[in-house]
């Protein structure tokens, strides 16, 4: 590398403009009076959206808020499972998490975030809504246990064989047949046209239930609803008395199989309890953002001076470095793309103050050289090559310790908490990017840059 | 060269100065832990006009909610911490509030934590804890391969661990100041910050026990540290602006985070140069008195 240094540092422009203006400010409105009148642009970062052959590849490049930055809720819910046999459970909590997802999907919240969680003998669901509102509201509607329907239809017989007709809870009446009486719902092929249907099976007393209800509607709609939506209307053909039935209906496997979930959750017997839920006003979000990032702007500023007044050109040249250090992490935060909490700017911000940290320890090595006697350039290569030992030895624990609290392989018995997490990543992040930024930049930036000290040897 | 290994008596002192009253009160009142660790409900609300405190504990008192602590921050704003209560019951205690004022009533925060949860959490943030000293630990001992030198970078972490747990439970005794998950990440983060000060340090004095093995230990101790505690002090300097700004202005949500980090550092710059080299200097005495 030393051969070229101007080359890396052309390398580095180029770098640096390109994080840049993927750090641009989301809808930032820049005016420019131009000529009496004014230019107004609204500024957003750019997003990516490549496309080679079939693959395609597309990124919106924001910066993602957590919620005690955006606010709203997250809600621990925990399945009783006492009842369900262990093999199933599993699949138990996955149908609670898709039937929670749709109903969350109801919100048109932006990015909800719902998970299952099994650590030992504990199933969970965790919810995470941003900027959800009507809280008590979401919480009802997420703790609810699916609720699987049978309803005919109750408009008069025209009507109801049109292919229009929609089937809604005003012009439908209940038949008494609930996912109670479901036992349960496989997937299973057409022995005809090898199609994919949906072979539902009713406990003995849904099964006779269910023989009345045929009975009396064959050659009628029977709609199906869960969570009070129509999933489908599909025609009674005869009676059905032996309490299995099969939904067609032109499925792919998947569909087959996500309505197989549902009608299962709808009929499992779990019920789920909140067990964690924290709520976070957006306001408090809003002003601990303006407030963090104040701070660490100030304090940025202040570690900048420092470096300056303590190191001359030296500190300006590791100040440049530290500037391109933001830029880099913030473009990584968008581009990975990290979760930003509150702990997480505090990691950022406790980052930035470790990251002149090697230029530090290299910029006094330097010193100690520089005084022995030696050529300025030759002390600074010194300086850089002798500083390694400490700079590598500094960042390791630091770099371990934030594996741990990240938690990576998300193991049962350490933390999974989205606020260490949060800090955890950006420390990460932010330590291994200094390492770069304080070695390789820096270094870069003197080469090419530097004339030496004021009246001293070269 | 400064000689630091007289003033041992200051760092004593000194370190006295904050362990004594530290560890007194981790004894006498403990920690104040959180409800990420007890279970419960944290409400924190900002309203119009003022509640008086007796209509507050009216109400908590009328749906049988145990307030742990009530505490107002800012004008009007409060914080109400609770025993686990039902949903049902928090929600009228809330709403209560909310019709005992006029004018806006914004709910800020509203945590709730099941027990469950809580013993769950405390667990493994135990479990993590016992990980991250166990890594910095081997660490050590790979870096030093030397029982004198790893003693004495324990030594050092135990007296951080100790300032830091000892200030906190001050805290928590007069400012009502908690423990939670976020403290002992603080906890865990400064404590690898330390180790590397210390780690620093004793390089040097190795490096040059090697090369000149006439001057004795203190001697050379205090020459590495002449020459590194400038880089020590100008290192956690930078950090400690950083850090300092985001206590000072910061929001109130980290605000107790970054002090934890804050005294984090600065006892773990002290303890490197103060308490691991002076203990090393102690146990080579002891050896060579043998």
């Amino acid at each position: 590398m030393k051969k070229n240094p101007k080359k890396l540092f052309l390398f580095l422009l180029i770098l640096t403009i390109f994080v840049a203006v993927i750090d641009l400010p989301e809808k930032f409105v820049i005016s420019i009076p131009w000529r009496g009148s004014v230019i107004q642009k609204e500024i957003n970062p750019p997003n990516i959206d490549i496309g080679i052959g079939s693959l395609r590849f597309q990124k919106e490049l924001k910066t993602h808020l957590g919620l005690d930055l955006a606010g709203g809720i997250h809600v621990a819910l925990e399945a009783d499972m006492k009842e369900i046999p262990v093999a199933s459970r599993m699949e138990a909590l996955e149908s609670v998490r898709q039937v929670i997802e749709r109903r969350v999907n109801f919100f048109g919240v932006s990015e909800p975030v719902v998970q299952h969680v099994r650590s030992g003998e504990t199933y969970r669901v965790i919810v995470e809504l941003p900027g959800v509102n009507d809280i008590e509201q979401a919480l009802s509607l997420i703790g609810e246990t699916a609720k699987l329907e049978f309803r005919e239809v109750t408009e008069n017989q025209e009507s109801t064989q049109s292919a229009f007709l929609f089937p809604t809870l005003a012009n439908t009446k209940s038949v008494d047949l609930s996912g109670k009486d479901l036992k349960k719902a496989t997937v299973s092929f057409n022995s005809n046209n090898g199609e994919p249907e949906v072979a539902i099976e009713f406990t003995p007393d849904g099964g006779r239930k269910f023989a009345d209800v045929t009975k009396r509607l064959v050659g009628k709609p029977l709609a199906i609803f869960l969570d009070e939506t129509p999933l489908m209307w599909p025609t009674v053909k005869t009676e059905i008395t032996d309490g299995t039935g099969v939904i067609s209906g032109g499925f792919t496997f998947d569909q087959a199989k996500r309505l197989t979930l549902q009608l299962n959750a709808g009929a499992l017997p779990v019920s789920v309890s909140v067990v964690e839920k924290r709520i976070v006003g957006a306001t408090l979000g809003a002003d601990s953002v303006a407030r963090s990032v104040r701070a660490g702007l100030i304090g940025l500023g202040i570690v900048a001076l420092f470096m300056i007044l303590k190191y001359g050109w030296l500190g300006a040249y590791a100040d440049m470095a530290l500037l391109v250090y933001s830029l880099l992490t913030l473009a990584l935060y968008r581009l990975i793309p990290i979760t930003l909490t509150l702990p997480g700017i505090a990691g950022f911000i406790l980052s930035i103050g470790m990251a002149v940290d090697s230029n530090i320890l290299i910029f006094e090595r330097f010193r100690e050289e520089y005084r022995k006697g030696k050529p300025w350039a030759i002390a600074m290569e010194l300086g850089f090559g002798k500083a390694w030992d400490s700079i590598r030895d500094a960042n390791f624990t630091t770099i371990m310790t934030s594996i741990v609290l990240y938690n990576p392989g998300n193991w049962d018995f350490l933390p999974t908490s989205g606020l260490v997490r949060g800090f955890a990543a950006t420390l990460f992040i932010g330590v291994v990017i200094s390492l770069f930024t304080g070695i390789v930049v820096t270094r870069t930036f003197i080469r090419v840059l530097y004339r030496g000290p004021k009246g001293g040897k070269s | 060269m400064i000689r630091f290994s007289r003033y041992i008596w200051l760092y004593v002192l000194l370190s006295s100065f904050v362990l004594v009253p530290g560890v007194f009160s981790l004894f006498r009142w403990g920690l104040r832990p959180s409800i990420d660790f007890t279970g419960g409900t944290v409400l924190e609300v900002m309203t119009e006009k003022r509640i008086e405190e007796s209509r507050i504990r009216e109400f908590a008192k009328n749906h049988a909610i145990d307030l742990v602590d009530l505490s107002q921050n800012g004008k009007n704003g409060y914080t109400f911490r609770m025993k686990p209560a039902s949903v049902e019951a928090v929600n009228a205690f809330q709403a209560d509030l909310q019709k005992s004022t006029s004018g806006k009533f914004d709910v800020l925060k509203k945590d709730t934590v099941g027990p469950t949860i809580g013993n769950e959490l405390l667990y493994k943030t135990v479990m993590a804890s016992i990980l991250v000293i166990i890594a910095i630990l081997s660490y050590v001992a790979y870096a030093f391969k030397s029982v004198k030198f790893g003693v004495a970078a324990v030594a050092s972490l135990v007296h951080d661990m100790l300032v830091m747990f000892g200030s906190f439970s001050i805290l928590g005794h007069f400012a009502g100041v908690e423990v939670d998950t976020l403290f002992v990440t603080a906890f865990l983060t400064t404590m690898s910050f330390s180790v590397h000060d210390t780690i620093v340090i004793f390089d040097r004095i190795r490096e040059y026990q090697k090369k000149d093995l006439r001057t004795n230990l203190a001697d050379l101790s205090n020459i590495a540290l002449t020459e590194t505690i400038g880089r020590s002090l100008v290192n956690s300097f930078t950090i400690i602006f950083m850090l300092l700004s985001l206590v000072l202005m910061g929001g109130v949500t980290v605000r107790w985070f970054a002090m934890a980090l804050l005294i984090g550092t600065i006892t773990g710059t002290y303890s490197s140069p103060f308490i691991a080299v002076p203990v090393l200097l102690l146990l080579d005495k002891l050896e060579k008195n043998k």
